[in-house]
Protein backbone atom coordinates (compact mmCIF):
# COMPACT_ATOMS: atom_id res chain seq x y z
CA UNK A 1 0.00 0.00 0.00
CA UNK A 2 1.52 3.72 -0.77
CA UNK A 3 0.02 6.63 -0.74
CA UNK A 4 -3.80 6.92 -1.04
CA UNK A 5 -3.97 3.20 -2.52
CA UNK A 6 -6.56 1.56 -0.63
CA UNK A 7 -6.46 -1.66 -1.75
CA UNK A 8 -5.86 -4.72 -0.31
CA UNK A 9 -5.29 -8.56 -2.00
CA UNK A 10 -6.68 -10.91 0.45
CA UNK A 11 -9.54 -10.83 2.94
CA UNK A 12 -6.75 -11.96 5.26
CA UNK A 13 -5.28 -8.46 4.73
CA UNK A 14 -8.70 -6.89 4.95
CA UNK A 15 -9.59 -8.00 8.34
CA UNK A 16 -6.28 -8.34 9.92
CA UNK A 17 -6.57 -7.09 13.65
CA UNK A 18 -9.93 -8.39 14.00
CA UNK A 19 -10.36 -10.03 17.25
CA UNK A 20 -12.62 -10.72 20.12
CA UNK A 21 -14.90 -8.88 21.65
CA UNK A 22 -14.73 -6.48 19.00
CA UNK A 23 -17.07 -3.57 17.98
CA UNK A 24 -18.10 -4.01 14.30
CA UNK A 25 -20.55 -2.01 11.99
CA UNK A 26 -21.81 -3.92 9.34
CA UNK A 27 -23.83 -2.60 5.79
CA UNK A 28 -27.03 -3.90 4.62
CA UNK A 29 -30.84 -3.83 4.25
CA UNK A 30 -32.25 -7.25 4.67
CA UNK A 31 -29.39 -9.24 2.31
CA UNK A 32 -29.26 -6.36 -0.04
CA UNK A 33 -26.17 -4.03 -0.04
CA UNK A 34 -24.62 -6.70 2.78
CA UNK A 35 -20.48 -7.40 2.36
CA UNK A 36 -21.26 -11.26 2.24
CA UNK A 37 -17.01 -12.05 1.67
CA UNK A 38 -16.17 -9.97 4.38
CA UNK A 39 -18.81 -11.48 7.02
CA UNK A 40 -17.22 -15.18 5.66
CA UNK A 41 -14.30 -13.80 6.33
CA UNK A 42 -15.09 -13.23 9.73
CA UNK A 43 -16.71 -16.37 10.12
CA UNK A 44 -13.65 -18.34 8.85
CA UNK A 45 -11.56 -16.02 11.66
CA UNK A 46 -13.69 -17.66 14.26
CA UNK A 47 -13.63 -14.63 16.50
CA UNK A 48 -15.78 -14.45 19.01
CA UNK A 49 -18.00 -12.48 21.58
CA UNK A 50 -19.00 -9.55 18.85
CA UNK A 51 -20.96 -6.92 19.30
CA UNK A 52 -22.75 -6.52 16.10
CA UNK A 53 -24.56 -2.88 14.88
CA UNK A 54 -26.85 -3.63 11.68
CA UNK A 55 -30.11 -3.39 10.41
CA UNK A 56 -31.01 -7.35 10.58
CA UNK A 57 -29.00 -10.02 11.16
CA UNK A 58 -29.16 -11.74 8.14
CA UNK A 59 -30.54 -15.37 7.41
CA UNK A 60 -29.81 -18.44 8.38
CA UNK A 61 -26.76 -19.84 6.59
CA UNK A 62 -25.91 -16.48 4.63
CA UNK A 63 -25.32 -12.86 5.77
CA UNK A 64 -24.46 -12.36 9.57
CA UNK A 65 -26.61 -15.58 10.07
CA UNK A 66 -23.82 -17.64 9.85
CA UNK A 67 -21.60 -15.68 12.87
CA UNK A 68 -24.71 -17.22 14.84
CA UNK A 69 -23.45 -21.22 13.78
CA UNK A 70 -20.27 -20.61 16.12
CA UNK A 71 -22.05 -18.39 18.31
CA UNK A 72 -19.37 -15.51 17.31
CA UNK A 73 -21.67 -12.82 18.13
CA UNK A 74 -22.16 -11.82 22.08
CA UNK A 75 -24.81 -8.88 21.45
CA UNK A 76 -26.87 -7.24 18.12
CA UNK A 77 -28.25 -3.62 17.77
CA UNK A 78 -30.93 -4.05 14.96
CA UNK A 79 -34.04 -2.39 14.19
CA UNK A 80 -35.54 -5.79 13.11
CA UNK A 81 -34.65 -9.64 13.07
CA UNK A 82 -37.63 -11.54 11.68
CA UNK A 83 -35.71 -13.85 9.19
CA UNK A 84 -34.14 -15.71 10.97
CA UNK A 85 -34.74 -19.24 13.59
CA UNK A 86 -31.16 -19.60 14.47
CA UNK A 87 -30.86 -15.75 16.15
CA UNK A 88 -34.59 -16.94 17.56
CA UNK A 89 -33.32 -19.66 19.67
CA UNK A 90 -30.13 -18.32 20.78
CA UNK A 91 -32.22 -14.73 22.19
CA UNK A 92 -34.94 -16.78 23.93
CA UNK A 93 -32.16 -19.14 25.67
CA UNK A 94 -30.08 -15.89 26.85
CA UNK A 95 -26.76 -16.85 24.56
CA UNK A 96 -27.26 -13.50 22.40
CA UNK A 97 -28.28 -10.47 24.04
CA UNK A 98 -30.58 -8.28 21.79
CA UNK A 99 -30.78 -4.41 21.70
CA UNK A 100 -33.73 -3.16 18.99
CA UNK A 101 -33.32 0.66 18.19
CA UNK A 102 -35.64 2.04 15.63
CA UNK A 103 -34.64 2.40 12.17
CA UNK A 104 -34.14 5.72 11.80
CA UNK A 105 -32.58 6.41 15.13
CA UNK A 106 -30.01 3.39 13.89
CA UNK A 107 -28.82 5.37 11.18
CA UNK A 108 -28.94 8.47 13.27
CA UNK A 109 -26.46 6.97 16.02
CA UNK A 110 -23.91 5.59 13.08
CA UNK A 111 -24.32 8.88 11.28
CA UNK A 112 -23.42 10.42 14.14
CA UNK A 113 -20.84 8.42 15.27
CA UNK A 114 -18.76 9.38 12.21
CA UNK A 115 -19.67 13.15 12.40
CA UNK A 116 -18.35 13.86 15.34
CA UNK A 117 -21.58 14.77 17.37
CA UNK A 118 -22.03 13.02 20.55
CA UNK A 119 -25.59 12.59 20.82
CA UNK A 120 -29.06 13.91 19.40
CA UNK A 121 -32.61 14.77 20.31
CA UNK A 122 -35.43 12.97 18.08
CA UNK A 123 -38.93 12.62 18.91
CA UNK A 124 -38.76 8.61 17.55
CA UNK A 125 -39.69 6.30 20.44
CA UNK A 126 -41.12 8.84 23.38
CA UNK A 127 -43.36 7.54 25.18
CA UNK A 128 -42.53 3.64 24.33
CA UNK A 129 -40.06 1.57 25.59
CA UNK A 130 -36.93 2.84 23.87
CA UNK A 131 -37.02 5.68 25.74
CA UNK A 132 -37.18 4.22 28.82
CA UNK A 133 -34.40 5.83 31.31
CA UNK A 134 -33.45 8.01 28.56
CA UNK A 135 -33.18 12.22 29.39
CA UNK A 136 -36.40 14.06 27.70
CA UNK A 137 -35.96 17.86 26.76
CA UNK A 138 -39.00 19.92 24.99
CA UNK A 139 -38.09 22.11 21.97
CA UNK A 140 -40.84 23.92 20.29
CA UNK A 141 -43.43 22.20 22.56
CA UNK A 142 -42.33 18.90 21.91
CA UNK A 143 -40.66 16.32 23.71
CA UNK A 144 -37.89 14.92 22.11
CA UNK A 145 -35.37 11.87 23.38
CA UNK A 146 -31.66 11.64 24.05
CA UNK A 147 -30.25 9.22 21.40
CA UNK A 148 -26.38 9.05 22.14
CA UNK A 149 -24.22 8.70 18.99
CA UNK A 150 -22.41 4.75 18.78
CA UNK A 151 -18.54 4.86 20.08
CA UNK A 152 -16.60 4.20 16.63
CA UNK A 153 -16.57 0.93 15.27
CA UNK A 154 -13.35 -1.36 16.03
CA UNK A 155 -14.21 -2.43 12.17
CA UNK A 156 -17.37 -0.99 9.95
CA UNK A 157 -17.48 -3.27 7.07
CA UNK A 158 -19.20 -1.84 4.07
CA UNK A 159 -20.06 -2.86 0.19
CA UNK A 160 -20.45 -0.40 -2.60
CA UNK A 161 -20.80 -0.69 -6.30
CA UNK A 162 -17.97 0.80 -7.91
CA UNK A 163 -14.61 2.58 -5.93
CA UNK A 164 -11.20 3.83 -7.40
CA UNK A 165 -8.12 2.94 -5.39
CA UNK A 166 -8.13 5.57 -3.46
CA UNK A 167 -11.50 4.93 -1.70
CA UNK A 168 -14.15 6.84 -3.42
CA UNK A 169 -16.78 4.35 -3.40
CA UNK A 170 -20.72 4.81 -5.46
CA UNK A 171 -23.79 2.28 -4.87
CA UNK A 172 -26.02 0.78 -6.56
CA UNK A 173 -29.89 1.53 -5.94
CA UNK A 174 -31.12 0.66 -2.71
CA UNK A 175 -27.97 -1.60 -1.99
CA UNK A 176 -26.32 1.63 -0.65
CA UNK A 177 -28.86 2.01 2.27
CA UNK A 178 -26.68 1.87 6.04
CA UNK A 179 -23.66 1.41 4.00
CA UNK A 180 -23.08 5.20 3.66
CA UNK A 181 -23.07 5.79 7.72
CA UNK A 182 -21.09 2.94 8.63
CA UNK A 183 -18.41 3.74 5.76
CA UNK A 184 -17.77 6.77 7.82
CA UNK A 185 -17.83 5.17 11.17
CA UNK A 186 -15.19 2.77 11.32
CA UNK A 187 -11.99 3.53 13.18
CA UNK A 188 -10.82 0.71 10.94
CA UNK A 189 -13.31 1.19 7.24
CA UNK A 190 -13.16 -1.92 5.29
CA UNK A 191 -15.39 -1.81 1.54
CA UNK A 192 -15.50 -4.56 -0.49
CA UNK A 193 -16.82 -3.97 -3.95
CA UNK A 194 -17.83 -5.05 -7.13
CA UNK A 195 -15.50 -3.71 -9.40
CA UNK A 196 -12.15 -1.09 -8.84
CA UNK A 197 -10.91 1.42 -11.63
CA UNK A 198 -8.01 4.24 -11.08
CA UNK A 199 -8.37 7.58 -10.17
CA UNK A 200 -9.49 9.81 -12.84
CA UNK A 201 -12.38 7.12 -13.98
CA UNK A 202 -15.33 8.08 -11.66
CA UNK A 203 -17.28 11.29 -12.00
CA UNK A 204 -16.21 13.19 -8.45
CA UNK A 205 -19.66 14.47 -8.73
CA UNK A 206 -21.29 11.21 -8.23
CA UNK A 207 -19.08 10.41 -5.67
CA UNK A 208 -21.45 8.70 -2.60
CA UNK A 209 -18.53 7.96 0.34
CA UNK A 210 -15.66 9.99 0.14
CA UNK A 211 -12.32 7.93 0.17
CA UNK A 212 -10.94 9.78 3.10
CA UNK A 213 -13.12 7.28 5.43
CA UNK A 214 -12.01 3.92 3.89
CA UNK A 215 -8.77 2.33 5.21
CA UNK A 216 -8.82 -1.07 3.04
CA UNK A 217 -10.74 -1.67 -0.28
CA UNK A 218 -11.20 -5.02 -1.86
CA UNK A 219 -12.91 -6.36 -5.24
CA UNK A 220 -15.18 -9.12 -4.40
CA UNK A 221 -17.82 -11.55 -6.13
CA UNK A 222 -20.94 -11.80 -4.88
CA UNK A 223 -23.63 -14.03 -4.68
CA UNK A 224 -26.35 -11.29 -3.90
CA UNK A 225 -29.20 -13.66 -2.54
CA UNK A 226 -32.69 -12.48 -2.47
CA UNK A 227 -34.61 -12.54 0.57
CA UNK A 228 -38.03 -11.98 -0.96
CA UNK A 229 -38.50 -12.71 -4.91
CA UNK A 230 -41.44 -11.12 -6.00
CA UNK A 231 -42.43 -11.09 -9.32
CA UNK A 232 -45.39 -9.42 -10.71
CA UNK A 233 -48.36 -11.10 -11.56
CA UNK B 1 -70.51 -7.29 5.96
CA UNK B 2 -66.99 -6.36 6.89
CA UNK B 3 -64.90 -4.86 4.67
CA UNK B 4 -61.70 -7.32 2.92
CA UNK B 5 -58.45 -6.58 2.86
CA UNK B 6 -58.90 -5.24 -0.23
CA UNK B 7 -61.23 -2.83 0.71
CA UNK B 8 -59.67 -1.26 3.38
CA UNK B 9 -56.99 -0.39 1.34
CA UNK B 10 -59.69 1.02 -1.36
CA UNK B 11 -60.84 3.34 1.26
CA UNK B 12 -57.95 4.40 2.45
CA UNK B 13 -56.86 4.95 -1.10
CA UNK B 14 -59.57 7.80 -1.02
CA UNK B 15 -57.85 9.91 1.76
CA UNK B 16 -54.91 10.02 -0.96
CA UNK B 17 -54.31 13.41 -2.89
CA UNK B 18 -52.27 14.57 -6.00
CA UNK B 19 -48.90 15.43 -5.47
CA UNK B 20 -48.62 13.21 -2.24
CA UNK B 21 -45.41 11.52 -0.78
CA UNK B 22 -46.52 8.37 0.84
CA UNK B 23 -45.02 5.57 2.88
CA UNK B 24 -47.08 2.51 2.89
CA UNK B 25 -46.70 0.40 5.66
CA UNK B 26 -46.40 -3.53 5.16
CA UNK B 27 -49.85 -5.44 4.98
CA UNK B 28 -52.97 -3.72 3.96
CA UNK B 29 -50.87 -0.65 3.62
CA UNK B 30 -49.05 -2.16 0.61
CA UNK B 31 -52.58 -2.61 -1.55
CA UNK B 32 -53.19 0.94 -0.85
CA UNK B 33 -50.54 1.65 -4.12
CA UNK B 34 -53.09 -0.97 -6.34
CA UNK B 35 -56.28 1.26 -5.95
CA UNK B 36 -54.31 4.95 -6.61
CA UNK B 37 -57.27 7.10 -8.50
CA UNK B 38 -56.65 7.42 -12.25
CA UNK B 39 -54.84 10.78 -13.50
CA UNK B 40 -54.04 11.48 -9.78
CA UNK B 41 -49.91 11.45 -9.13
CA UNK B 42 -48.98 9.80 -5.77
CA UNK B 43 -44.91 9.02 -5.50
CA UNK B 44 -44.20 6.07 -2.82
CA UNK B 45 -41.23 6.23 -0.79
CA UNK B 46 -39.31 3.14 1.02
CA UNK B 47 -37.44 3.73 3.88
CA UNK B 48 -34.62 1.73 2.68
CA UNK B 49 -33.98 4.20 0.24
CA UNK B 50 -36.75 4.65 -2.71
CA UNK B 51 -38.41 7.95 -3.57
CA UNK B 52 -40.30 6.79 -6.56
CA UNK B 53 -41.19 2.98 -5.65
CA UNK B 54 -43.03 1.19 -8.43
CA UNK B 55 -44.39 -2.08 -9.22
CA UNK B 56 -42.83 -5.85 -8.78
CA UNK B 57 -40.24 -7.06 -11.10
CA UNK B 58 -40.82 -9.17 -13.99
CA UNK B 59 -38.14 -12.43 -14.16
CA UNK B 60 -36.31 -10.34 -16.56
CA UNK B 61 -35.87 -7.40 -14.86
CA UNK B 62 -35.43 -8.44 -11.13
CA UNK B 63 -32.49 -6.80 -9.43
CA UNK B 64 -30.94 -8.21 -6.11
CA UNK B 65 -30.06 -4.77 -5.74
CA UNK B 66 -33.68 -3.38 -5.44
CA UNK B 67 -36.39 -4.07 -2.71
CA UNK B 68 -38.73 -2.36 -1.09
CA UNK B 69 -38.57 -2.20 2.97
CA UNK B 70 -40.55 -5.58 2.87
CA UNK B 71 -37.14 -6.59 1.52
CA UNK B 72 -39.38 -7.58 -1.70
CA UNK B 73 -38.05 -7.21 -5.23
CA UNK B 74 -39.43 -3.44 -6.66
CA UNK B 75 -39.13 -1.59 -9.44
CA UNK B 76 -38.62 2.27 -9.64
CA UNK B 77 -40.84 4.68 -11.71
CA UNK B 78 -39.06 7.35 -13.82
CA UNK B 79 -37.69 10.54 -11.86
CA UNK B 80 -37.31 8.18 -8.77
CA UNK B 81 -34.35 8.66 -6.90
CA UNK B 82 -32.24 6.48 -4.37
CA UNK B 83 -30.33 7.52 -1.02
CA UNK B 84 -29.23 6.17 2.26
CA UNK B 85 -31.23 4.91 5.55
CA UNK B 86 -29.88 8.46 7.28
CA UNK B 87 -31.28 10.50 3.98
CA UNK B 88 -33.82 8.32 4.70
CA UNK B 89 -35.34 9.15 8.23
CA UNK B 90 -34.29 12.84 7.21
CA UNK B 91 -36.82 12.68 5.12
CA UNK B 92 -39.57 10.96 7.65
CA UNK B 93 -38.34 12.63 10.69
CA UNK B 94 -38.10 16.03 9.21
CA UNK B 95 -41.98 15.69 8.00
CA UNK B 96 -41.46 16.02 4.06
CA UNK B 97 -43.61 12.30 3.99
CA UNK B 98 -47.17 14.01 3.54
CA UNK B 99 -48.80 9.95 4.55
CA UNK B 100 -48.32 7.10 6.30
CA UNK B 101 -50.10 4.21 5.83
CA UNK B 102 -49.34 1.22 8.63
CA UNK B 103 -50.90 -1.71 10.43
CA UNK B 104 -51.42 -1.66 13.96
CA UNK B 105 -52.68 -4.09 16.93
CA UNK B 106 -54.18 -1.41 18.92
CA UNK B 107 -54.74 2.18 18.84
CA UNK B 108 -56.20 4.50 21.83
CA UNK B 109 -58.28 7.55 22.50
CA UNK B 110 -55.04 9.76 23.53
CA UNK B 111 -53.49 9.08 19.76
CA UNK B 112 -51.12 6.27 20.94
CA UNK B 113 -51.19 3.09 18.46
CA UNK B 114 -49.48 -0.35 19.28
CA UNK B 115 -48.01 -2.32 16.40
CA UNK B 116 -44.79 -3.89 17.21
CA UNK B 117 -44.62 -6.14 20.43
CA UNK B 118 -47.03 -8.33 21.64
CA UNK B 119 -45.29 -9.52 25.12
CA UNK B 120 -44.74 -13.58 25.99
CA UNK B 121 -44.09 -13.76 21.85
CA UNK B 122 -40.88 -13.22 20.11
CA UNK B 123 -40.30 -9.46 19.21
CA UNK B 124 -38.93 -9.00 15.99
CA UNK B 125 -38.55 -4.97 16.37
CA UNK B 126 -40.04 -1.79 15.69
CA UNK B 127 -37.71 -1.73 12.11
CA UNK B 128 -38.84 1.96 10.81
CA UNK B 129 -42.54 2.17 12.37
CA UNK B 130 -41.70 4.54 15.58
CA UNK B 131 -39.42 7.22 13.40
CA UNK B 132 -42.89 7.01 10.94
CA UNK B 133 -45.01 7.39 13.77
CA UNK B 134 -42.96 10.33 14.81
CA UNK B 135 -42.68 12.18 12.15
CA UNK B 136 -45.88 12.00 9.60
CA UNK B 137 -47.88 15.06 9.65
CA UNK B 138 -50.65 12.62 8.38
CA UNK B 139 -50.94 8.89 9.62
CA UNK B 140 -53.78 6.68 8.88
CA UNK B 141 -54.17 3.33 10.36
CA UNK B 142 -55.05 0.09 8.94
CA UNK B 143 -56.65 -2.59 11.27
CA UNK B 144 -59.34 -4.94 12.37
CA UNK B 145 -61.58 -3.23 14.35
CA UNK B 146 -61.86 -6.49 17.00
CA UNK B 147 -60.06 -9.80 17.56
CA UNK B 148 -61.50 -12.85 16.34
CA UNK B 149 -63.41 -13.36 19.70
CA UNK B 150 -64.86 -9.91 19.48
CA UNK B 151 -62.21 -7.76 21.57
CA UNK B 152 -62.01 -4.49 20.93
CA UNK B 153 -58.99 -2.65 19.20
CA UNK B 154 -59.94 1.07 19.52
CA UNK B 155 -59.33 1.55 23.53
CA UNK B 156 -58.93 3.98 25.60
CA UNK B 157 -55.98 3.50 26.23
CA UNK B 158 -53.55 0.94 24.40
CA UNK B 159 -52.68 -2.76 26.55
CA UNK B 160 -49.66 -3.15 24.50
CA UNK B 161 -45.95 -1.49 24.09
CA UNK B 162 -46.19 1.40 22.56
CA UNK B 163 -45.17 2.75 19.01
CA UNK B 164 -45.65 6.38 19.37
CA UNK B 165 -47.92 8.56 21.30
CA UNK B 166 -50.42 11.19 19.77
CA UNK B 167 -49.73 10.54 16.86
CA UNK B 168 -53.32 8.97 15.49
CA UNK B 169 -55.63 10.67 13.34
CA UNK B 170 -57.30 8.37 10.85
CA UNK B 171 -58.10 4.55 11.41
CA UNK B 172 -59.91 2.74 8.50
CA UNK B 173 -60.78 -0.74 10.43
CA UNK B 174 -62.38 -3.40 8.53
CA UNK B 175 -66.09 -2.19 10.43
CA UNK B 176 -65.64 1.91 10.34
CA UNK B 177 -63.60 5.28 9.68
CA UNK B 178 -62.96 6.68 12.71
CA UNK B 179 -61.61 10.23 12.95
CA UNK B 180 -59.47 11.29 16.16
CA UNK B 181 -60.55 14.87 17.67
CA UNK B 182 -60.21 16.13 20.78
CA UNK B 183 -59.73 13.38 22.60
CA UNK B 184 -62.80 11.19 21.23
CA UNK B 185 -63.16 8.89 18.27
CA UNK B 186 -65.76 10.15 15.85
CA UNK B 187 -67.94 7.49 13.54
CA UNK B 188 -67.11 8.68 10.38
CA UNK B 189 -68.27 6.32 7.87
CA UNK B 190 -69.53 1.96 8.13
CA UNK B 191 -68.65 -0.29 6.10
CA UNK B 192 -71.95 -1.29 3.94
CA UNK B 193 -74.15 -3.43 6.01
CA UNK B 194 -72.63 -2.93 9.48
CA UNK B 195 -75.07 -0.95 11.77
CA UNK B 196 -73.74 1.57 14.51
CA UNK B 197 -75.22 -0.64 16.79
CA UNK B 198 -72.44 -3.51 16.18
CA UNK B 199 -69.56 -0.58 15.75
CA UNK B 200 -70.15 0.73 19.56
CA UNK B 201 -70.46 -3.03 20.55
CA UNK B 202 -67.21 -3.31 19.13
CA UNK B 203 -65.65 -0.34 20.63
CA UNK B 204 -63.84 0.12 23.91
CA UNK B 205 -63.57 3.80 23.16
CA UNK B 206 -65.85 6.43 23.81
CA UNK B 207 -67.53 7.14 20.06
CA UNK B 208 -69.06 10.26 19.14
CA UNK B 209 -71.94 9.00 16.89
CA UNK B 210 -73.51 12.03 14.25
CA UNK B 211 -77.00 11.99 13.69
CA UNK B 212 -76.20 10.57 10.31
CA UNK B 213 -73.40 7.94 9.92
CA UNK B 214 -72.80 6.90 5.84
CA UNK B 215 -72.00 3.73 4.20
CA UNK B 216 -68.98 3.41 2.44
CA UNK B 217 -69.98 2.94 -1.00
CA UNK B 218 -67.58 0.01 -3.30
CA UNK B 219 -68.22 -0.43 -7.31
Amino acid sequence: MAGFNKVVKSYDEALEGLKDNMFLMVGGFGLCGIPENLIKKVYEMNVKGLTIASNNAGVDGFGLGILLERKQIKKMISSYVGENALFEKQVLSGELELELTPQGTLAEKMRAAGAGIPAFYTATGYGTLVAEGKDVKMFNGRPYVLEHAFPKADFALVKAWKADTYGNLIFNKTAANFNPMIATAGKITVAEVEEIVQPGELDPDLIDVPGIYIKRLIKGTFEKRIEQRTIKK
Amino acid sequence: MALSREQIAERISREMRDGYYVNLGIGIPTLVANYIPKGMEVMFQSENGILGMGEFPTEATIDPDLINAGKQTVTVIKGSAFFSSADSFAMIRGGHVDLTVLGAFEVDATGALASWMIPGKLVKGMGGAMDLVAGAENIIVAMSHASKHGESKILKKCSLPLTGVNCVKLVVTDLAVLRLEGGKFHLVERAPGVSVEEIKKLTEAELVIPANVPEMVFN
